[in-house]
């Protein structure tokens, strides 16, 4: 049996800088994932039901335009309420580092900011799927 | 591993027939991955199977597949029809990973409850589709999705296994596709019930389609089912002409003609016959698909790795055929199987 770990790499909001996202996931790939890509302007709705279609272990969100605070928690609400309580949130882009504590309090698992390794994501995300969250 | 995996497969093969979208996803990840439980829905839904018309989307990486898919996808929706897609996309032969982005051009139906996406990598499958997506595509007919899309990775000649799932086989080229001799190599232009020339927005799309027209009435078309068994359907006025039109994903044009042939194509298959021979083919094929699986399955179980190794290093070092070498495998693979069952064999 040939078990594959799935992530969403999607990114809500209106911010059109893709790098970060696209780095992550080849670095996933290469990392021997299997990585959804959505690409930009995603609302929270269509970043959910992706996550719910494509049966991911774990969705990693970009975000750049400081809309973090108001865009997390409508991911979080919409994934729940699809019953995806068990699908792991991180959360990577331009984040100040007091939000960082409310972000984990609302359910984010992780928070990556700039010069982040690619490969600490990738072993929070082998992590995440081992041990999931109650 | 994760828990969420432990899974029963009859439940969620009843809950998915009652329209839950989670347990499709989950069965579809089960499916995928040979777990035990996804066999077991598949064997409780396949009576409620062969319902859906299948429809295949195939051609060269960039051709415009996934765009035209997603105007295609909106096509069906506007006419009321619930439509799955299972979108193919290759696997790293290095990391074993896979970065699938078919999603990136199919956005606009998202937000749409008649829509199921499912991304799909290849995980090392050569044939254009992944080994599980007819599996994917009998989860999806089973719960009632009347039109299932499926689309190949970007295709080479040679990737034609889009026949053995697909009922309707559209082939989209790109303008600028190469000579007439390309299009007379054998390959994906014979397996195409349709063939779509996308981008018309292009100067050269013309041209393309010219091109085509020119060498579609060189063999018989609209036949089926690579490895030549599949009879091609008599050559009179009945048979099916494979069309040639022009789309553009882009511009939008083109999209509601592409429907229509597809329909066209439907109507045919049925009143021709050719609907129960496609069937039957697609059956052909998912038997041997299988007989191929429990055989590796069976080889796993009863050859251990060293077992492997020596053999392989056998060859590489010249001391023995490897058409010997695997018959004496096969005999010790029988030997087990009989050691096993107490002689019962």
């Amino acid at each position: 049996m040939e078990r594959k770990i799935r992530v969403l790499i999607a990114k809500p909001g209106l911010d059109g800088h893709d790098r970060g996202a696209k780095v992550v996931a080849r670095a996933l790939r290469d990392a021997g994932m299997e990585v959804i890509y959505t690409g930009l302007r995603q609302t929270p709705p269509m970043i959910a039901e992706a996550a719910l279609q494509e049966d991911v272990d774990v969705v990693g969100l970009s975000i750049l335009s400081g809309a973090h605070m108001a865009l997390v928690p409508r991911v979080l609400e919409e994934m729940r309420r699809r019953g995806l309580d068990d699908v792991a949130l991180f959360v990577g882009g331009i984040i100040p580092p007091d939000d960082v504590a409310p972000l984990k309090e609302m359910g984010v698992r992780e928070v990556f900011g700039p010069g982040t390794n690619t490969h600490d994501v990738v072993t929070f995300i082998r992590q995440a799927v081992d041990e999931p969250t109650a | 591993m994760n828990q969420r995996r432990n899974l029963d497969g009859a439940r969620l093969a009843q809950e998915a027939r009652q329209g839950n979208r989670r347990a499709l996803a989950r069965l579809l990840s089960l499916v995928e991955n040979g777990a035990p439980a996804g066999l077991i829905a598949l064997s409780e839904l396949f009576p409620y199977t062969g319902q859906a018309h299948i429809i295949g989307i195939t051609g060269s990486p960039g051709a415009g597949k996934s765009s035209l898919l997603n105007r295609l996808a909106h096509a069906f929706r506007q006419s009321g029809t619930r439509v799955a897609i299972v979108a193919v996309d290759p696997t790293s032969p290095f990391s074993g990973g896979a970065l699938l982005g078919d999603r990136l051009r199919m956005r606009t139906l998202i937000n749409d409850d008649g829509i199921f996406i499912r991304s799909m990598a290849s995980r090392g499958h050569p044939g254009g589709i992944a080994r599980a997506t007819h599996d994917a595509v009998m989860l999806l007919d089973a719960v009632g999705y009347p039109v299932i899309l499926v689309e190949t990775v970007g295709a080479g000649q040679a990737q034609v296994d889009v026949a053995r799932v697909a009922h309707t086989v559209v082939l989209v080229e790109a303008p600028g596709m190469g000579d007439d001799i390309q299009a007379l190599k054998a390959g994906l232009m014979e397996i195409a019930d349709i063939i779509v020339v996308n981008k018309a927005d292009r100067p050269d799309a013309r041209q393309t389609m010219r091109m085509l027209q020119s060498v579609r009435h060189g063999g018989p078309s609209g036949h089926h089912g690579p490895g030549g068994d599949a009879p091609a359907p008599p050559a009179d006025a009945d048979a099916w002409e494979v069309p040639i039109l022009l789309t553009s994903a882009l511009e939008e044009r083109g999209i509601a003609e592409l429907q229509a042939a597809i329909l066209a194509h439907r109507q045919y298959l049925s009143a021709s016959g050719q609907w129960a021979a496609r069937l039957a083919q697609h059956a052909r094929a998912e038997v041997e698909l299988w007989l191929r699986r429990h055989f590796e399955a069976l080889q796993t179980a009863h050859l251990p790795p060293e077992r492997w190794e020596s053999a392989v290093d056998a060859v590489a070092a010249r001391q023995a055929a490897p058409a010997a070498v695997a018959q004496n495998l096969l005999e010790e693979l029988l030997a087990s199987i009989c050691h096993r069952r107490r002689g019962e064999c």
